[in-house]
Parts: C-alpha cells; structure tokens; sequence
C-alpha cells in the first residue's frame, strides 16, 4: 500500500492506544488518518501485556478511568463487532502486610465512592473465588468482581478492524525517522518510505514514546523498563478465576478462556536497555510464585516466556495531552504498565480533545507539565 | 478451497483450520506473527512445530514469495514444556 502524501492526522504507534485514537477520531467524522507501526499490529507492549482490566485503583483519576475502561470493555464487541476475549473474573488482591492492607482498605473507601463496589473478604472466601489458592501468610484480601483481563491481541484488531471500515489507514513496517514543525505547530512527519504532511499527529509510540517526543522538541521523564511474563499449557478451568495479585507479594497470575495461566512480576533491578530479552532467573522466581500460590499447578508445563516494555512516569501515570511546545502534537504514553486496560477510554479522551471537545473525564491533570510543577499524581498499585 | 479443505485442522494445539488461516490471510494478515496474534496459532505445547511450516507455505501461495523469504515468526524458550514445580527448583529434583 503506498503512503499517502498529505493526512489530516497521523498516529504514531498501532498498540492499544493508536488503534483506540484512530477509532475514536474516525467515529467522530474525521476521515484522513493514517496509522503508522514500525512493525506489525499489536506487536509492542499491548501485544506483551498481562492483559489484565481493573478498577482497584489508589488515586481518583486512575478508578474513573478504570470503571470507564471497565464500562467500555463490557459492550465492546458489539461497538467494535469483534470479540475481545473478555473474561470479568475480578481481581482478588493479596496483602501480605498490615500496613499494605490498610493502604487497600482506604483505597476501597476511595472506589466505593466512586461507585466502584470493591470489598475486603477473607481467607475462606478468598479460597472460594480462587480455589486452590495458598496464603496461609496474607493478611487480607480485596476484591472486585467486574475485574477481569481481555485478549489484548483480539482488542487491538477489533479497533483496527473498526477503523478501518471507517476509512482509517494503517501502514505496517513504517518507521518515523523525524517529525516536522514550523513556528510552534507540527506540519507532518518523515518516516522510511517518505514524508507525510499533518496538522495532527499522536505519539502512542509506547516504549518508544520518549524518543518519538524529541524528534518534536518535547521532553517527557519516560523511561522504558523490560518486564517478564510466562505462560502455560492450558489446563481445566477454575484453577485461577480471578485476576490473583499483590503489591507487596509482587506478582500477578491469570488464567485465559483456553485455561492457559500467565504470570508476571516487575523485575528486579529494573532494565532499562529496550532489549527484549528473557531470563531464566525470572522463570525460576515467577515458577515458585505460582507453586506455593496455587500447589495444583506444581505440574502445569511452562510452555513459553517472553518480555515486554513498561513505559514508565515518575508516578506511574500515563501522559495525555497536547503538547504546550508543538501545537497539533499530542501525546498518549507512559502508562506505566496499564496502557492496555486504560485504551478503550484514554483513546475516546483523547479523540475528544483533539476535536477540541471537552474530554468527558477530566484529563488536564495528565499534562506532562505536572512533573515540572511537582503535581504528581502517584498511584501506589502498580506491580 | 472446497468445503472439506477448510475443515483441514492445521494448528491442533488450538484447532484452528485452514479456511481460517486463509479467510485471515486475505484479510491482510499476512505474517506468520500476526496469524498467531489472532488465531493463536503456534501458541499451544508443540510452539508451533506442526503448523508452522504449513502456515508459511499458505503465506507463501499468497504474496507470491518462496518460503526461504518469508519470516518464520519468533520462537520463544523454553524449547520444550517444562513443569512448574522443576523451574521452581532451579533444576535440583
């Protein structure tokens, strides 16, 4: 497919966040855009995510974008007519500390209030929602069951799918090499198959978000940290309904539809090298998180392991806005390990202030100048 | 592709057929990872040893390329499957 020389906008990155824009923009009545991926569809972070869906939130901004995302996902096949793979097993969040759980039992006053009908249960129950599991150590639990995970690939597609048949283009091995603007407002961009002249364009460049901002002068503190994920051959249903995670614990397991589980952790030392790689270290620490957790899975078969970037804030808050430098250049990065679950939302937010509409959940907060201001929004859940 | 072609199970680890494959092909899926992104195929315990190659020569047909120039898709470890309870041990049983 050849480029096209002019567009009205253009989308840097076709994770969960450039397909959910350009859908967006497209259903609003904005014909001209065009897609760019240096790879193929879904092929960074949203494609290596845990895929999980929460409203369990400690900060006010992340439950509301949480329950919306929650709202969206919950009739997203039939917006987008493709099925996302939505499982709402809830999460059940594990507290292994005092003072860790009082931090959750605040968090859920905040939710509650929000409409978000999280709760603490005990260990009994827990073992209900979750048979199987082992933690003779927790303190607590909480949770909430309209959480839940999605197939992040199934969702990104069904976006694309949507976009497309509104007219939206998506130009796959497409790298944007430079991104032009003249007297403080973007004009297009330069890539390796040619030049594209826009008025619009969105960086949803995940992991790479930081680099595509420089080549528009803006600099944002992001930074891109390798985590790691496996997973396993399918077995019954049941084994792990819910979302299983924790904080203090440091791990997050789940099983697929397919009864396939997949667990992660966040990484020690925090790599920061945008390689890709996979360590048996994880695999070793990541298998006996699973086995003292969940003992009837000791013979479950690890079938594959694989890495994925988190592009990280200062507070662990993702950036969405226009940029203050370079009118027309707009940013929808750094979600810091939550870009997949916040998509469906943060891409009809984002629609809107493009549009220059009134996002229907406030985003000014999001600005990437609140770290230069030192208003950072730090949100504690994040593993 | 008569009807009885279409039913042909190429991945059996996540039985998926060649009617799908070829009905995502000519939806412009048109690299051995994005057909595993949306079919799941090579996803399952063989990681792809039954269908891969099977897969590639569809794609193949399709774009005209010999199969020598078409990319295989990553390979991910562990080679085999490998129990929980054995990594959790760091090897020692």
């Amino acid at each position: 497919m050849t480029l096209k020389r002019t567009a009205d906008v253009v989308v840097i990155g076709a994770g969960i966040q450039g397909c959910s824009i350009a859908y967006n923009l497209a259903k609003s009545g904005i014909k001209d855009i065009v897609v760019l991926e240096r790879s193929t569809i879904c092929s960074g972070s949203t494609g290596r995510c845990g895929a999980g869906i929460r409203a369990q939130w400690g900060t006010e901004m992340n439950c509301r974008f949480g329950l919306a995302a929650i709202e969206k996902f919950e009739q997203l096949h039939k917006e987008l007519e493709m099925d996302c793979g939505l499982h709402q097993g809830g999460y059940l969040v594990v507290a292994f500390k005092e003072s860790e759980f009082e931090h959750l039992k605040e968090s859920i006053r905040l939710q509650n209030r929000l409409g978000i009908h999280t709760r603490t249960v005990s260990y009994d129950e827990a073992r209900e929602i979750c048979p199987g599991l082992s933690a003779e150590d927790a303190v607590g639990f909480t949770f909430h069951d309209r959480d839940g995970h999605a197939d992040p690939f199934l969702t990104t597609f069904a976006y694309m799918e949507a976009a497309r048949r509104l007219g939206v283009e998506f130009q796959r091995f497409t790298e944007v090499r430079g991104i032009k603007n003249e007297a403080g407002k973007i004009t297009g961009v330069d890539t390796n198959r040619g030049q594209i002249d826009a008025p619009v364009v969105v960086n949803a460049a995940g992991g790479h978000s930081q680099h595509i901002a420089r080549m528009a002068g803006v600099t944002i503190p992001n930074s891109s940290e390798r985590h790691e994920i496996l997973i396993t051959e399918p077995v019954e249903p049941g084994v792990c309904p819910p979302m299983l995670i924790s904080f203090s614990g440091n791990f997050y397991i789940q099983q697929r539809p397919n009864g396939s589980m997949i667990g992660g952790c966040s990484p020690e030392g925090h790599p920061q090298d945008y390689s890709l790689g996979v360590t048996w270290d994880f695999l070793e620490s990541m298998s006996r998180t699973f086995v003292k957790l969940l003992p009837r899975t000791r013979d479950v078969r690890v079938v594959r392991q694989w890495s994925g970037l988190y592009n990280m804030t200062p507070d662990c808050q993702p950036i969405l806005c226009e940029a203050d430098e370079v009118k027309g250049f707009f940013l929808s990065c750094g979600y810091s390990g939550h870009g997949f679950m916040f998509g469906p939302i943060s891409g009809e937010l984002l629609a809107q202030l493009i549009l220059g509409q009134e996002p229907r959940i406030p985003i000014e907060m999001l600005h990437y100048s609140r770290f230069e201001k030192g208003e950072l929004l730090v949100e504690p859940a994040v593993v | 592709m008569n009807e009885r072609e279409a039913e042909i199970v190429i991945c059996r680890c996540e039985e998926v057929t060649l009617g799908e494959i070829r009905e995502w092909i000519d939806r412009g899926y048109q690299t051995f990872d994005e057909l595993k992104r949306v079919l799941r195929v090579g996803m399952g315990p063989c990681q792809g040893r039954g269908c891969r190659e099977i897969i590639l020569r569809e794609l193949s047909v399709k774009t005209g390329k010999p199969v020598s120039e078409i990319h295989p898709g990553t390979f991910r470890p562990p080679s085999k499957p490998v129990k929980l309870s054995l990594l959790a041990s760091g090897g020692d049983t």
